[in-house]
């Protein structure tokens, strides 16, 4: 009996957690299906007199749904590229001594703590004089800055869980570096570069000050596009959750899809 | 875990380094360079040495939005690593519920933080907000545009809200990390939940949680946008932290000469205190190792 008695105290805990956590949520989806009257005019908890205008007005026009197109591409080109420089240097981290290996560890977490604050200016003005700035791929770029060390420090974590005997032995049997890394070594950590990935999206679709400062009409993310749009038409709340609502859902969608991976991932030694 | 030593390895890491020190060392390099001249615009630039790290060291308004940021990331960090360690050891260990469990926490995570901040504005609004509004008919006067507390209490809150699901995560992994022999040892023994938690589940998550905690101590002392969207830095400059105040200072006034400055000195701050961590970190791990 108190073993019963304990899960139900833990579904409980839980069940509070989850309700802090989707009580904000369910509000803003509540609200994107009322109509700025509704909103504005009573109170309720769920709409009285549900509409879908907000969601067409942003399905429908390019100056909306071209930020999500924006946003997906250069996160998609900024967990590519991070992925493939970080691969290669988690390895060399977990597995050799080199000189000044601790400094350079160091230094590259120091620009995952670098404010985007202070970076802001400064990338606007490289970016322009390199010919990039309102590309995507200058945004992708710039991402790096905070998740490139990220993804080496994940992904040095995973590696260092698994045996030296492994690639010794494979250089034994006469696997090339090159034909270990793809055919053995990768696979052995595919939950650690699939939470690497994971964290990669997560942290570039999420920022919003250097991708907003690094664009302006072609490569403009949704999350620039929501504050502009509100600012220069008065508040329209119900086109403002809407759109927020619209920016949850790739994020839920790559969770969903990754679950089981990810809560394998998670479990680090015990796959 | 002994390593050997290569100096090939280098060229792993080539291309890491190639890439972070493009769009790290040039802009930093831009930075110093703005810190130490002074302009009148057109782009001209006068040497003004170290004027701008002195005036900046004296002003007040620094030191205010410091006090402000220690602050915030002391109280944020005090709430968000216990109650993360809590909720992962009350999320169920596998199973349907386990997966259900992630799928939803991640969700706060992957929202952009501009949409982050509208979604508190909004629920925090005395008129169309189910938090403000609920809590005017109760009767407590809750105003987080007017009134400090109530600005703090919302964007710490909004914070919580926001994060805790990375440490609970992290600390979950730990947990996960945990061999069934160690419990079924400490029920033999029978020892106490208290300490199982202390002497079994703690020691094994220390790791991760450094990890969160580092990770945490970083990101809230750079927050921007969610209590810009929010509160605008207001009432006054009660929410103004250093991200805030340092693009208003950049973009908004455009004095680039102390901005850069006082740039320098907040990642120097931001660095000191991560090596700290970082040094605490990499020595549990070494003595892990053994």
């Amino acid at each position: 009996m108190p073993n019963r008695f304990r899960i139900n105290g833990s579904a409980v805990v839980m069940g509070l957690y989850l309700l802090f956590l989707l009580v904000p949520i369910y509000w803003l989806v509540n609200m994107s299906l009322k109509t700025n009257q509704e909103i504005l005019g009573s109170f309720s908890l769920w709409p009285q007199d549900v509409t879908f205008q907000n969601y067409v007005l942003i399905l429908t026009d390019p100056s909306w749904y071209m930020g999500y197109i924006n946003s997906l591409i250069y996160v998609v080109m900024n967990t590519a590229i991070s992925l493939a420089v970080a691969l290669p240097a988690a390895y060399a981290f977990s597995r050799y001594s080199f000189m000044g290996d601790k400094h350079l560890f160091f230094w590259l977490l120091t620009n995952r703590m670098a404010p985007p604050a202070v970076f802001a200016l400064p990338f606007f003005q490289l970016y322009s004089s390199v010919g990039l700035f309102d590309t995507h791929i200058a945004v992708a770029l710039a991402h790096c800055l905070f998740n490139v060390p990220l993804a080496v420090w994940i992904l040095e974590g995973f590696m260092r869980g698994v045996p030296k005997e492994i690639d010794e032995t494979a250089y034994i049997d006469g696997y090339s570096f090159p034909r270990f890394f793809i055919q053995i070594f990768t696979p052995l950590i595919a939950s650690g570069i699939g939470v690497a990935a994971f964290f990669c999206f997560m942290f570039s679709w999420v920022e919003l000050l250097l991708s907003r400062t690094l664009t302006a009409v072609d490569a403009k993310p949704i999350a620039a596009t929501m504050t502009r749009t509100v600012s220069a038409s008065g508040m329209d709340w119900g086109v403002l959750a809407a759109a927020g609502v619209l920016t949850i859902v790739p994020g839920a969608l790559v969770i969903y899809f990754v679950r089981n991976y990810i809560a394998k991932g998670f479990a680090l030694g015990r796959v | 875990m002994n390593k050997t030593v290569n100096q090939k390895a280098w060229f792993l890491v080539l291309p890491v380094l190639l890439l972070v020190a493009f769009s790290a060392v040039i802009p930093l390099m831009t930075v110093v360079n703005y810190s130490v001249q002074d302009t009148f615009g057109r782009n001209e630039f006068f040497w003004a040495g170290l004027e701008w790290f002195d005036e900046m060291l004296h002003s007040e308004r620094m030191w205010d939005a410091l006090g402000r940021q220690l602050m915030f990331s002391a109280i944020i960090l005090a709430i968000e690593v216990p109650l993360g360690i809590f909720v992962a050891l009350n999320m169920p260990k596998s199973g349907f519920w386990a997966s259900f469990c992630l799928v939803l926490m991640s969700l706060p995570l992957l929202i952009p933080w501009n949409v982050v901040g509208t979604i508190w504005q909004i629920f925090g609004r005395v008129d169309i907000g189910l938090l403000g509004y609920t809590l005017d008919k109760i009767g407590i006067n809750y105003n987080y545009t007017q009134d400090i507390f109530d600005a703090w209490v919302t964007v710490i809150v909004m914070d919580v809200w926001h994060w805790t699901s990375l440490v609970a995560l992290l600390a979950y992994a730990g947990l996960q990390s945990i061999p069934d022999a160690y419990y079924q040892a400490a029920k033999i023994d029978q020892a106490s939940r208290w300490s199982v938690f202390r002497y079994i589940e703690l020691p094994k998550m220390a790791g991760v949680l450094m990890i969160a905690i580092l990770l945490r101590f970083m990101d809230s002392f750079m927050i921007y946008t969610e209590p810009f969207v929010v509160t605008g830095g207001g009432p006054g400059n009660a929410t103004t932290f250093l991200s805030i105040d340092l693009v208003k200072m950049a973009i908004g006034q455009f004095d680039l000469g102390p901005a850069a400055a006082f740039s320098l000195m907040y990642f120097l701050v931001i660095m000191a205190i991560s090596w700290v961590f970082y040094t605490v970190m990499t020595t549990m791990d070494k003595k892990d190792g053994v």
